[in-house]
């Protein structure tokens, strides 16, 4: 809502407030002013002058070489506007004068003719593109002809006036009027405003004699006020109606339409004006629409209506979509000499239903799709008559033609003094309570310390307690609000035991080296279903997608963190970052439906993505490119926070290299994978060798246990032996690890490679794999006999199981 | 005889102050101290010698023999320092050269900033709660004095999944979980942060996802002055002591009153600046007391408990903490801007 100052301080008296103070007021009470702005920065030094002649110019075809007399003195000006002509008042830039952009007028020669000034656009002169009225738009503007010469045109085009813009929060619609305005202005300063009444002047007709107005949905549309006014004469309205529309960003047309524009602007209720001549018929009867009816509307488009709209029609076909848009059939126009003038109140819902539809959002439909002040709405057509009475040459008939089941009455709440202030925490007395309800022209009844506060119909948001208990607080004054502290019982606050193991997993990643990234969650639908670990694989063929997305980019939800995660990687590449490691720990989408109809499961992940280099020394040349192991380490790591351990099994995954992946378990039951992403697959993203590893940390934190009690500290030293084994290529570390932990327990505390040969001193096909054993006893001291004795256990178990023989 | 072991020191001692290794110095033990020694032949031949001499004799030659040891003994420590110093000299470096680095990653900014207000809270009694981020339309809106077809439903335009589900567009549902599972009985003091999603397109100032930390006390007797003690010592926590605040009507839904919290601004101290377009204040964070439909829809008696509610978005705080300029940043995670506030 655009607010002129000058507009306002013709309603209620804000001289004694600058207006940086009354912003400030404002904004303390209840709505946020955005900001203050003239409507024309900086313009100095522009008359009005009077253009005595007006030639070719000697030397160019396209310019003129005008005589204006400007008061004291006549100057010739050299103007290139199309529209200038002998006779014009035109607002003149005299040498000295500034224009907005600090453009400051000199005397000059244009083509070799003196140019003493600048006969001047509205544009020129700061007023906003949009705002210029049409006839205007290419040209000069023309004063009225009886505008004074030589008089300050800045004033006269109200250029020196500041525009408040109000942010207005949906339940305060009523300030979406300079009435309403000017009655929260008078609340907040404690100043003195009424809605002046209207002064109609009658002629013998009567409106219902040449109309009747029929009702089919009085819920959708419960009064329909409709007022004949005849003998208008279409013509500019006067400049102070043009400027307070330009001000408050509407662009003046012609009288009729500035007028109902106006009374819009001035009591917030919207108004229609149809030419009675082209309406055909006298019946107005509103009614819903039919399902593919059409109607071409005041924009020349043609718009196909269903049954959710409300229009007003001659009995036969619409001639409006209510409250939203006039037909072009009925528009008003240069010819036109009597007009219905409609005053109605259409049901909120109605309005919002059409003007979505349409995609039509005017001042219009933004005021009834919040309801307009049913106490407003008739005065609102009175007001429209008086001014086209006044301003368009108009006689206006007797009362209205109408349909009326509005109920304009108005809603009682009972407050008490100490409940008010229970819940607010103040300390505020009757007479303070009841000067607040004086101050917002709330009526009451007032007994001790109970109110019964009678809510004006203008102020719709108000219908309970807690709504009152608003008011009087920000009437009151946030500010003298006192500082408490809750009084309740205290309680400990904290973590729970997953959102601290979820900080603990993010500390460890960061120690090790990893830089957590966020994401977005919703993704192309090709990626929400990329690099799945294998336990939610199931769900990758029903991605859960947005019904509507705004672009395929961001259509689904995601079931892994690692996609998007390589994008950040990617974009880091594309700019020469190629050391890389990132993690993100944060939440998948599962759904087992084929179509969703239940809230998808959400799955907490740790997901990292690391390239490039894991360490470099330069001068050292010591350089190590992340590999399987390094991630692998990273992911044990974790399992050491968390008191977990992990198996990991060689898997072909897709979109993961194909012999450098693994599925990783926690007690056999798969928690995710670590490897390197298919080179392809790299290849897409524009990543060299990109390892990741995926888990899932919803599983972990459920197996983990927190440690309780003490272990003994071993006293005795442990004994190590070292073993080679030969044993087939393919047979994996790991599970002759496994066998070895298995056959060696108790006494076997801790198993390690330390030396895998494939080469010239083996068998084809065969490969070595050197073990380091730890053997301990935490409670003795162990003798070389049992340590021996199970050193052949363990030889046994693995050749066995894995035919390895010992390496001679 | 005496001559003789004065002889040998003199001699032994001359050795060993020209001995310029270890080695000769453990010849020179050898040579004088060892079993087929000088020395020892002296003390053989002490028979020769009568009763009274004897003793003397033995004396000297072990004061001889000490004198000659510790001799050794103080010119080994001598050029072992040397030695050590020498060989310190050789291994001298040049500490200016690069040290091999230790890689740290870090948090995400915005996980530092939640993790902040997080414990402020914790400090003030809160818990902290998580819920759904795809939510059912009802817990999402209806619960919280939104029904179908509310204007106000305009002001968050959402990512539908299907009629009844969708990207919650605040973190406002999980308070209405959070009060439902306590049959309206008993007070909530909680915190809520998460990832949240409206129809936005992504620009400088819009995320299609961003995040947002809610809070909720109901209790008996809450007032609103309450909201405003709470919220005071929690922006002088994370804002510091010298920041003021003041609150404004608003409007939500859920909440009546409704305010909107500034701070006093930091760059200017409160006097009108660019950054806070001339008020002095920066808007932080909006509340209010909670909306008897939403006490009643949870099953509280709204005569009896009432609530105050606040919420905030981190990457607005870290916009208006740091400076960062383009929302965009906190999910581009360029390496450069990730790395700059691991101290943050
Ligand atoms: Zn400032």
């Amino acid at each position: 809502m655009l607010v002129s100052l000058n507009w306002l301080n013709e309603y209620i008296d804000v001289s004694a407030y600058s207006p940086e103070e009354l912003a400030e007021i404002i904004t303390k009470t209840g709505i946020e002013v955005e900001s203050v702005e003239p409507v024309a920065e900086g313009v100095t030094g522009v008359v009005v002058g009077h253009v005595t002649s007006c030639m070719q110019h000697p030397n160019a075809d396209k310019l003129n070489l005008c005589q204006v007399d400007v008061g004291e003195e006549t100057l010739q000006i050299v103007c290139g506007a199309p529209n200038v002509a002998v006779g014009q008042k035109v607002a003149v830039a005299v040498p000295g004068a500034v224009l907005p952009g600090n453009f400051k007028i000199k005397k000059t020669k244009l083509r070799g003719e003196a140019s003493n000034g600048m006969i001047c656009s509205l544009q020129e002169l700061g007023v906003d593109e949009k705002d210029v009225p049409k006839e205007y738009a290419e040209g000069i503007f023309v004063f009225p002809e009886d505008t004074e010469i030589g008089a300050d045109a800045v004033s006269e085009l109200n250029l020196d006036d500041l525009i408040i813009e109000l942010g207005l929060t949906p339940n305060r619609s009523d300030a979406m009027s300079m009435a309403g305005v000017a009655y929260e202005v008078a609340a907040a300063i404690d100043g003195a405003y009424t809605l002046a009444e209207e002064k109609v002047e009658t002629i013998d007709e009567k409106a219902s004699d040449l109309l009747t107005v029929e009702v089919d949905d009085p819920e959708a549309n419960p009064y329909y006020g409709a007022f004949v006014i005849k003998d208008v004469q279409i013509g500019p309205s006067p400049l102070w109606m043009r400027n307070r529309l330009t001000a408050a960003g509407i662009r003046p047309i012609n009288n009729v339409v500035d007028i109902t524009n106006y009374v819009l602007m001035e009591y917030g209720q919207p108004l229609h004006a149809f030419d009675y001549d082209r309406f055909g018929s006298q019946t107005i009867r509103t009614r819903r629409a039919e399902d593919g009816e059409k109607i071409v509307t005041l924009d020349d488009q043609e718009r196909t209506l269903n049954s959710r709209h409300l229009v007003i029609t001659n009995g036969e076909q619409p001639h409006a979509i209510a409250g939203v848009m006039g037909g072009a059939e009925s528009e008003v126009q240069e010819d036109t000499t009597t007009i219905i003038l409609e005053a109605a109140y259409f049901a909120p819902s109605v309005v919002r239903e059409a003007s979505k539809d349409h995609g039509l959002r005017s001042e219009s439909s933004s005021r009834f799709e919040k309801g307009v002040d049913p106490n407003r709405v008739e005065r609102a057509g009175k007001r429209a008559c008086e001014l086209l009475q006044k301003y368009a040459g108009g006689r206006v008939l007797e009362g209205n033609a109408s349909f009326d089941k509005l109920d304009r009455s108005e809603k009682q709440v009972t407050v008490r003094t100490s409940v008010i202030n229970d819940r607010l925490g103040t300390e505020i007395s009757n007479e303070e309570m009841a000067d607040i309800f004086r101050r917002l022209q709330f009526v009451y009844n007032q007994d001790g310390e109970q109110f019964d506060v009678t809510i004006p119909t203008r102020r719709g948001d108000i219908t309970i307690f807690e709504d009152i208990l608003e008011e009087v607080a920000r009437i009151y004054g946030y500010d003298n609000l006192p500082f408490t502290l809750p009084e309740g019982e205290s309680q400990a606050g904290g973590l729970t035991v997953n959102q601290q193991l979820k900080r603990r997993v993010k500390a460890y990643f960061e120690g090790a080296g990893l830089h957590e990234t966020i994401t977005y969650s919703l993704t192309h639908k090709d990626k929400a279903v990329m690099l799945v670990s294998p336990e939610v694989e199931e769900a990758a063929e029903s991605p859960v997608g947005l019904a509507m997305p705004m672009s395929e980019d961001h259509a689904y939800l995601r079931l892994s963190i690692l996609p998007e995660l390589l994008e950040s990687l990617s974009y880091n590449v594309a700019r020469r970052q190629e050391n890389l490691a990132y993690y993100e720990v944060g939440t998948v989408f599962i759904s087992d439906e084929e179509e969703v109809t239940k809230q998808p499961s959400e799955m907490l992940r740790a997901s990292g993505a690391l390239t490039g280099d894991w360490t470099s020394h330069l001068w050292q040349q010591e350089k190590k490119a992340v590999d399987f192991f390094v991630v692998k380490g990273i992911v044990e790591g974790l399992g050491d926070q968390l008191g977990l351990s992990f198996t990991y099994e060689k898997a072909k995954l897709p979109s993961m290299h194909p012999g450098r992946t693994a599925v990783i378990r926690h007690g056999g039951r798969v928690i995710g994978f670590a490897g390197q992403v298919h080179p392809k697959l790299q290849k897409e993203f524009g990543l060299k060798e990109t390892y990741v590893f995926d888990l899932n940390l919803e599983a972990l934190f459920q197996s983990y246990e927190k440690e309780e009690t003490f272990r003994v500290i071993p006293r005795h030293p442990s004994v190590s032996r070292d073993i080679a084994l030969v044993v087939d290529e393919d047979v994996s570390a790991g599970a002759i690890e496994a066998t070895i932990s298995e056959a060696g327990a108790p006494l076997v505390k801790d198993v390690q490679v330390f030396d895998v040969y494939q080469g010239e001193h083996l068998e084809a096909g065969k490969k070595s794999l050197a073990f380091r054993l730890l053997y301990l006893d935490p409670v003795r001291t162990l003798k070389d006999q049992e340590v021996e004795e199970a050193h052949e256990q363990i030889l046994a178990a693995v050749k066995d199981k894995h035919e390895a023989e010992l390496r001679g | 005889m005496k001559e003789r072991l004065e002889q040998l020191k003199q001699e032994a001692l001359q050795k060993v102050e020209n001995a310029d290794s270890i080695q000769g110095l453990k010849d020179i033990r050898v040579e004088y101290l060892g079993k087929k020694g000088p020395i020892t032949e002296v003390l053989r031949g002490m028979g020769k010698l009568s009763k009274e001499e004897r003793p003397v004799i033995g004396q000297l030659a072990n004061e001889v023999r000490e004198s000659i040891a510790d001799a050794i003994e103080a010119k080994q420590t001598g050029l072992e320092d040397e030695a050590l110093e020498k060989q310190l000299e050789e291994e001298s470096i040049d500490v200016t050269l690069p040290a091999r680095p230790v890689h740290v990653g870090g948090p995400h900014l915005l996980t530092s900033i939640v993790e902040e207000i997080e414990d402020l809270f914790i400090g003030m009694g809160f818990e902290i709660k998580e819920g759904p981020e795809v939510e059912t339309d009802y817990y999402n809106f209806e619960a919280l004095n939104l029904p179908k077809g509310h204007p106000a439903r305009d002001m968050q335009d959402s990512f539908y999944v299907t009629e009844e589900l969708l990207m919650r567009t605040h973190t406002s549902p999980v308070q209405a979980r959070t009060m439902g599972a306590r049959n309206g009985a008993e007070p909530v003091k909680m915190i809520c942060p998460g990832k949240v999603y409206r129809r936005d397109t992504d620009d400088a100032t819009h995320s299609h996802q961003f995040t947002q930390i809610e809070g909720l006390l109901v209790d008996k007797h809450v007032r609103m002055s309450d909201l405003k003690g709470v919220l005071n010592a929690f922006a002088k926590q994370m804002f510091g002591a010298e920041r003021e605040i003041r609150l404004r009507p608003s409007f939500f839904p859920f909440t009546e009153p409704s305010v909107e919290m500034d701070i006093s601004c930091k760059v200017c101290g409160g006097k009108g600046c660019s950054v806070c377009k001339g008020t002095g204040w920066i808007e932080i964070l909006g509340g209010g007391m909670v909306h008897p439909n939403v006490l009643e829809m949870a099953g509280y008696d709204s005569s009896e408990y009432s609530g105050f509610a606040f919420g905030m978005g981190p990457e607005r705080i870290a916009m208006l903490k740091y400076g960062v300029d383009d929302i965009r940043h906190f999910y581009t995670n360029d390496i450069r801007f990730l790395e700059q506030y691991h101290k943050a």
